[in-house]
């Protein structure tokens, strides 16, 4: 029975709730055990790294602190706490500067940090310590013709590409092959959606989501599979708005857990399905259990 | 002359270098400091010590002074040692009663603060001196050189060697691993600056190596071992089987016309995989020796034990196959080494953003070159994977070169062949050409004039780093072709080129198996990879092993020019060794005192050179002289002290501790 | 930052510069200080090297006589496990030190007195921060209490 320490992040508690509901659900069909990193806090993701470095890191080092009382690993399946988890570690053992700063702050609250934390991501996990076959035992409905267009954004492989190729990662291409899907060739799988920039400069990221979204047509997938709530976010939300402005797009975004759970059995309710903006009814109603 | 108890008279000389040492230690203070110790009869400060008039004050001194021992203060003994030897024994003394001080490279050019600079110097002197008054007189052992040598890959640099050698009548054993010699220069089809066919500059160089008299070439064969010293080399070598049998075979290459399959199946090595050969086959028609090779893993009869043999018919009356063939082992005794293994070109697959693997259409310049040669898989037709013509294609300079996440340095070698490649396609295709480049290096002669010319003919130049090959089309005229991204650093501009081939011009690396190699010949790789050469400017070919050369692109990236250049060189070197005749072994060996000997025979086994032995009759162990090569590991090993080290005293080396922790 | 003397946070009292003898193998660590002359690199000025042809060659007796005679530090260069020119001095070399640590431990000399260190020709660089390493170390170590004779055998004074 493996066991893992869970941290997850505000993004799977708000706009990303779908993704922690699928995420669950499949955990718990392959009998992973998740515990929930207790009092963690917002990891600051890449808006504070950027206003005031020193601060950030001690922001994202209280929670590796935290989950080192525990011996376990500590997976954070969204994008950017995954990187900035990461960096701080980075960072911490790099910089005898920062690690001094973080010192006091690590004493005042109690903390000790050893850097012995190892920070995982669900693809990780699922592929190097659970494997395919376990994955492929749980299957009730392959996703038999069903074409997705793997889309990981930038943050899992740049800067650090610690589990997979930075430039052409495969990891979620096998999990779904793994439960039948028909993975397309999509050379924008790491491609920039934009990140906030729908917010701060909106030509530049309507235009990158819309890029995406238009490829993934034209490469004949039927869905995109994601696995960063803001890549989701950005993606599902603002299509139309992009469609308008630089020509139609249809394409259900949805999150790689998403899919998975499908093909073991799980309702789309269960799956946080029926939160997406633009509906995946269409494309994966046929892969839904029957109603008893 | 035993001078350990007293009636020492030490002459020391401490060199200004013209301000390499001047500048940074006061060597008037150090030379001052000198003439104050003890046994030092003359102590003087001189601007050149190394120049004529430098030796010649040695010389005088030693006469008027009656000197009987020197030291000289100035630069790395691995420069100057033997020279003021020569100066010494030309003074009349035992060149071994000298002792150098390196106060350059391990002083003057390393510190800044004079003081200390200065102070480090007088601490390292004093050490020389006291050590020096323990030196005795010592005679160099002469060992005869043989006369062969052996030159170890046959590209054009080890070609090139050879015949040198050759043809000054000295015997070449000319040892290559792939069936046939030419080296990648084979692969070319024609050569920059010139646009020489390069089969056509080659290949009667590679005829002549095979009839040479005094060339031995070993084809599908590798060294795989090595024993020995300077002069005195064992070269193990190990002759893989081609299954035919070379004094029979005439080279009509008739088997390879009967063999049972009448297509060609196999992935050729020769042409990269883009064409195919039979299991039976010759690596290229122009090939030397010109005798096939029978691949034993594709084979019929090698893998099923079931098989017409239809080429051993078509040789019926010349037997000349032989399909149990066992490998041969030779030993054959040199006095020379060349090492001429060359290098391998980078996998494209490292920089997974260029597509190489990835997009059919995405080729390296090796590919290319075979492509464009009349005699490669295609006939000289350039075309892609899917039989189309290209109309436009793309060049990527430096792919592997000049590369943080890959290597750092330049290939050297890229930038022209680039241009030709841009040429010979825009010959061949009539294609739009273009060239990403970050800086055009054309460095050689007739370089850069062929650059001009290249820009008249309308190739395309961007100079920018291209950041990725993509078939992502954002516009109708990039559909169905590859986009090559990169800014375009002279109007700030990005562009997306579409083509429909592109090229990876990819730079030169040391060979895969280059760290076993040189262990295998006990010489040192620089920290790219490359075999080390004993100084970049003033010996390039020699390396720190004695009788040891190398040459061309295994030293480093270079062109064919370089590469016979530097051939020639180490065929001279080499031929130094052989004609003179002998060579001067240092005389640093250990030798062993009997009457202190316990006989413990702790040494014994410490002697990597099996130089000592137990003589069981006195019970004592001895020192073979011209087996051992002075590491001292036995003489800091012996429990009684009883091994001594010549020009190593143990009295010696105390001196020198004693010397340089004097407070000044 | 390009200088000899490396910046010691805690600079010894009264300004005090160790003495660390150096014994260089021949082929390796010598030629690695050459390449660091002759690429102007600059390193602290308080290693006196001594040449021997292999780093087998350097006697334990040589260690202790340095430390004996005030040296504040010794440092071995040779050639990395493998590469040695004589083939295998290297490795006897590694055996003597390990035997030689638990000796200068009983004698109350601490640890990062005494180092060996693998430098290849190459590595001018390696050389640089090695010696300013153990220079910054030793200084911050202050000095070793030898009485500086010989004679006074291995009369090491000093708590550990």
């Amino acid at each position: 029975m493996k066991r893992y320490l869970y941290y997850p992040g505000c993004s799977l508690r708000g706009t990303g709730k779908a993704y922690e509901e699928s995420l669950l659900a499949v955990f718990k069909a392959l009998d992973i055990e998740l515990e929930e990193l207790e009092d963690w806090n917002c990891c600051g993701a890449t808006a504070y790294m950027s206003i005031d470095e020193v601060n950030a890191f001690a922001l994202a080092g209280r929670n590796l602190a935290l989950a080192e009382k525990k011996k376990l690993d500590l997976m954070a399946p969204c994008s950017a706490c995954y990187l900035v988890l990461n960096k701080a570690q980075h960072y911490i053992k790099e910089y005898p500067k920062v690690a001094q700063t973080l010192e006091h702050g690590f004493k005042a609250a109690g903390l000790t940090y050893t850097g012995a934390v190892k920070v995982r991501h669900p693809l990780d996990i699922l592929i190097n310590d659970i494997g395919i076959e376990q994955i492929k035992a749980r299957i009730k409905k392959p996703l038999a013709g069903l074409k997705v267009a793997p889309y990981y954004g930038c943050q899992i492989v740049r800067p650090y590409a610690t589990f997979d190729q930075m430039y052409y990662p495969v990891s979620m291409d096998k999990l779904l092959r793994a439960v039948g899907a028909e993975v397309v060739d999509y050379p924008l799988k790491t491609r920039c959606c934009g990140g906030s920039q729908k917010g701060t400069l909106p030509e530049v990221g309507l235009s990158l989501i819309h890029i995406l979204l238009k490829e993934a047509g034209r490469r004949n997938a039927q869905v995109v599979a994601t696995i960063c709530p803001l890549c989701q976010f950005n993606l599902d939300a603002f299509q139309e708005e992009a469609g308008k402005k630089y020509g139609e797009v249809s394409m259900p975004v949805v999150y790689f857990t998403q899919l998975l759970g499908l093909a073991f059995g799980f309702s789309a309710k269960e799956l946080g399905l029926e939160r997406n903006i633009v509906p995946a009814k269409r494309v994966l109603a046929k892969f839904e259990p029957a109603v008893a | 002359m035993d001078a350990r108890n007293g009636d020492v008279r030490i002459g020391v000389f401490v060199c200004d270098c013209g301000s390499n040492i001047a500048a940074t230690v006061d060597v008037k203070a150090v030379a001052e400091y000198a003439a104050a110790l003890p046994g030092v009869v003359v102590s003087r400060e001189y601007k050149y010590m190394c120049s004529d008039p430098g030796q010649e004050l040695i010389r005088q001194d030693i006469v008027e002074h009656k000197l009987n021992r020197v030291v000289v203060a100035s630069c790395s003994p691995l420069l100057h040692e033997e020279t003021f030897r020569g100066a010494v024994a030309k003074g009349g003394l035992n060149p071994f009663c000298f002792q150098m001080v390196n106060i350059r490279e391990h002083d003057s050019w390393v510190h800044t603060d004079r003081a200390r600079a200065t102070e480090k110097a007088i601490a390292l002197l004093r050490a020389a001196i006291g050590r020096v008054a323990f030196h005795k007189p010592l005679e160099r052992k002469r060992v005869p050189i043989h006369p062969d040598v052996l030159i170890v890959g046959g590209g054009i640099a080890g070609i090139h060697a050879a015949l040198t050698l050759a043809n000054a009548g000295k015997h070449v054993y000319l040892v290559e691993r792939e069936p046939t010699i030419g080296g990648h220069m084979a692969k070319f089809d024609k050569t920059f600056p010139t646009l020489d066919c390069a089969a056509c500059i080659l290949t009667p160089k590679m005829t002549a190596v095979k009839k040479h008299p005094n060339i031995t070439l070993w084809t599908l064969a590798d060294v795989t071992g090595v024993e020995g010293y300077v002069g005195n080399f064992q070269v193990t070598v190990t002759r893989r089987p081609r299954y035919i049998i070379e004094d029979l075979c005439v080279g009509c290459l008739e088997c390879i016309e009967a063999c049972v399959y009448k297509q060609a199946k196999v992935p050729d090595e020769f042409n990269l995989g883009l064409g195919k050969r039979k299991p039976i086959y010759i690596s290229f028609p122009q090939a030397v020796p010109q005798i096939p090779v029978i691949d034993p893993e594709t084979c019929i009869d090698f893998k099923s034990g079931r098989c017409k043999k239809t080429c051993i018919e078509a040789c019926a009356d010349r037997h000349a196959i032989d399909l149990k063939q066992q490998p041969q082992v030779e030993t054959v005794p040199v006095g020379a080494i060349i090492l001429a293994t060359g290098y391998q070109p980078f996998d494209a697959r490292k920089v997974p953003n260029y597509g190489y693997g990835v997009y059919p259409n995405v080729y390296t310049s090796m590919e290319v070159e075979r492509l464009i040669n009349a005699s490669g898989p295609t006939g000289g037709e350039v075309v892609l994977r899917d039989g189309r013509k290209p109309e436009s294609i793309g060049i990527i300079h430096c792919v592997g070169s000049r590369d943080e996440k890959t290597n750092k340095w330049c290939s050297r070698v890229c930038c022209m062949y680039s241009l030709k490649l841009a040429h010979l396609l825009k010959e061949h295709t009539g294609a739009e050409i273009h060239n990403f480049y970050i800086d055009m290096r054309t460095p050689g002669k007739g370089y850069e004039e062929f650059y001009n010319k290249l820009l008249e003919e309308g190739v395309h130049m961007i100079r920018g780093r291209v950041a990725e090959v993509t078939d992502w089309a954002t516009t109708p005229e990039e559909e169905g072709k590859l986009v090559m991204c990169a800014e375009d650093t002279l109007i700030s501009f990005v562009r997306r080129v579409p083509v429909d081939m592109v090229v990876l011009s990819v730079g030169l690396v040391p060979q895969d198996d280059a760290q076993d190699v040189r262990r295998l010949f006990n010489i040192s790789c620089s920290s790219e990879g490359w075999f080390l050469e004993r100084h970049p400017k003033l010996a390039p070919v020699n390396t720190f092993t004695d009788g040891i050369f190398i040459a061309g692109a295994c030293q480093a990236p270079k062109d064919i020019p370089d590469a016979v250049a530097q051939a020639g060189a180490a065929a001279a070197e080499a031929m130094v060794l052989i004609d003179k005749g002998y060579v001067e072994m240092e005389p640093n060996t250990a030798y062993i005192l009997e009457e202190e000997c316990s006989g413990c025979k702790t040494c014994i086994t410490l002697c990597p050179y099996s130089a000592i032995s137990f003589l069981s009759d006195k019970k004592v162990a001895q020192i073979n002289e011209v087996l051992c090569k002075g590491c001292g590991t036995c003489v800091a090993a012996c429990p009684s002290g009883s091994i001594m080290q010549n020009l190593f005293e143990d009295e010696e080396i105390f001196k020198e501790i004693e010397g340089v922790l004097v407070n000044v | 930052m390009s200088e000899e003397k490396p910046k010691s946070p805690q600079a010894g009292p009264n300004g005090f510069e160790p003495k660390i003898v150096a014994f260089f193998c021949n082929w390796c660590t010598y030629l690695a200080a050459d390449l660091a002359g002759t690429s102007r690199v600059k390193y602290a000025p308080n290693i006196r090297v001594i040449r021997t042809m292999c780093s087998g060659r350097v006697d334990p007796q040589f260690v202790l006589d340095a430390f004996a005679r005030g040296a504040d530090g010794v440092l071995i260069g040779g050639c990395h496990p493998g590469d040695c020119h004589y083939q295998e001095g290297n490795y006897k070399t590694l055996r003597r030190v390990k035997m030689l640590r638990r000796v200068l431990r009983e004698m109350g000399i601490e640890e990062d007195r005494f180092r060996l260190e693998w430098i290849s020709a190459s590595e001018a660089e390696r050389l640089k921060v090695v010696v300013n390493d153990m220079v910054e170390k030793v200084r911050a170590l202050g000095p070793l209490q030898g009485d500086g004779t010989r004679d006074s055998g291995l009369g090491i004074r000093g708590e550990g």
